[in-house]
């Protein structure tokens, strides 16, 4: 079964990387987001570095919204799903690899990416490290969210809208949890490991929750 | 396992299987460590593949598409599954594969021990699962990956169909015959008792569909299963027909009566 995994994931970042997925575009997206804000809000330095890690994180959990729609619905529309399905491997297995697949693909570039995109938001070198490291840990709990929905509205044509309105709400604490961890590490009241554990903690249980859930919805469609 | 061996070790062939029998069936009505059964399968013969289908009923949307299909498969048979546009071929392949409910009815496949039927068969539809960015190979690859059971290898399965010189080609550059024969290789690379095929010869040459009828009679000869969807004759040994009819007018209205959607 671990093979089946693999080579499951293998396949999915191949797909994407000849496709010029939803990685890139991700990540143009991100870079679009954090370049706008700063002309919008003008040139208030303190500003800026205040709400920065808001920013970033905002521009991450819309950036991986992207590409969701297409997880499990290119599949479905030509026919690979009912290859997967016919599988010994159960159906779990097979979300929880595509789940990861997309975190590989979406999550890593845009925690690799986020101390450079912090300098335009005028981040500290702490506040930097800091995202990269919430980023890094929060985008699992964002891709198996994202998942669920992803299952959800795979037979359906134009879903992508429908998939964001139910995944957002989802988000949320993820989000709450990412900024405050950023904030605690830029000093402040709280330990940086309070928040930190809980976007941990948030991770993990999204994993299962996720992986379930996006199983038992590709189930009863059809 | 112990107990098991000591039964083994007495008397001839033909009356240990006789008292072995009774401690079998309870072995697999109770689904009593699989290993052990399978080791007794071993002495006994593992017990013949079937698939039996009984009253399967569909209705999708509020309409009923067929009702009361009943049929019988046994190993080293073929079954050709007729009847006109939209009279629900596809869909009672769709349904033996897993992806659709049945509405009503039964499906049971023995002889196959703890596997499901998903496991047990292979489905090349209209949909050939193949992914266009990939090369012929690659797609053989994972399916075969993913499917468990190897068989042939990728590029012996490609060359049955005549296919190699495509082998790392992007199926996209494949036109709709080639793609189909890349999907058809796939029964291939992946041992399965099963095999569904809907049109599987749409898009082939003659050439190509005797390849095919030649893959599909071997694979019968050696006690196999196959189902095939299609409009055309087929020169297969043990070949039986069903023929899927529309179920009468009145019968529809009782049914959207009785809430059936």
């Amino acid at each position: 079964m671990f093979r089946i995994i693999l080579s499951l994931i293998i396949r999915d970042m191949k797909l994407s990387a000849r496709i010029g997925g939803s990685g890139a575009l991700g990540l143009i997206f991100f870079l679009m987001l954090v370049t706008l804000i700063p002309f919008a809000l003008g040139p208030d330095l303190n500003l800026l570095s205040k709400i920065g890690p808001a920013i970033l994180w905002i521009a991450a959990v819309l950036a991986t919204l992207i590409g969701f729609d297409r997880l499990f619905q290119a599949d479905e529309e030509d026919g690979s799903l009912d290859l997967m399905r016919s599988s010994p491997a159960p159906l779990e297995a097979v979300v929880f690899a595509k789940a990861i697949a997309h975190w590989l693909g979406t999550g890593i570039p845009l925690a690799i990416a986020s101390p450079l995109f912090g300098m335009l938001v005028a981040l500290s070198p702490e506040g930097m490290l800091a995202m990269s490291v919430t980023l890094l840990v929060g985008t699992p709990a964002l891709a198996f969210i994202g998942t669920i929905g992803a299952a959800l509205t795979c037979s359906i044509r134009r879903g992508g809208l429908v998939l964001a309105i139910l995944v957002l709400p989802l988000m949320i604490p993820t989000l709450i949890f990412g900024v405050s961890a950023t904030n605690a590490a830029l000093g402040g009241t709280i330990a940086f490991m309070t928040p930190f554990l809980i976007l941990v903690a948030l991770s993990l249980i999204f994993m299962v929750i996720g992986t379930i859930g996006a199983a038992a919805a590709l189930r009863i469609s059809d | 396992m112990d107990v098991n061996r000591k039964w083994l070790s007495r008397a001839p062939i033909q009356k240990r299987t006789a008292q072995l029998k009774p401690r079998i069936d309870h072995f697999i009505q109770t689904r009593y460590i699989n290993k052990i059964s399978s080791k007794v399968f071993h002495f006994y013969g593992a017990p013949s593949l079937q698939l039996i289908v009984e009253n399967l009923k569909c209705i999708r949307g509020g309409r009923r598409i067929f009702d009361n299909v009943s049929f019988k498969l046994e190993e080293g048979q073929s079954l050709v599954v007729t009847g006109r546009n939209g009279a629900g071929k596809s869909t009672l392949l769709a349904i033996l594969s897993g992806r659709l409910k049945a509405s009503g009815g039964t499906i049971h496949l023995s002889g196959v021990q703890d596997r499901t039927l998903p496991e047990c068969l292979h489905l090349i539809g209209h949909k050939e699962a193949l992914k266009a960015v990939m090369t012929a190979r690659e797609n053989l690859d994972f399916a075969a990956e993913i499917l468990g059971n190897p068989a042939l290898s990728t590029l012996e399965a490609l060359e049955h169909v005549g296919l190699v010189h495509a082998a790392d080609m992007p199926v996209a550059y494949l036109s709709a015959g080639q793609k189909r024969r890349v999907a058809l290789a796939r029964l291939l690379v992946a041992h399965r008792p099963l095999w569904l095929l809907d049109e599987p010869t749409s898009a082939l040459d003659t050439a190509s569909q005797k390849i095919l009828f030649n893959m599909m009679n071997k694979h019968v000869e050696k006690g196999g299963m196959i189902m095939a969807a299609t409009h055309q004759e087929m020169p297969l040994v043990n070949l039986r027909e069903l023929r899927i009819e529309r179920p009468a007018p009145q019968e529809i209205d009782s049914d959207m009566m009785a809430g059936g959607f």
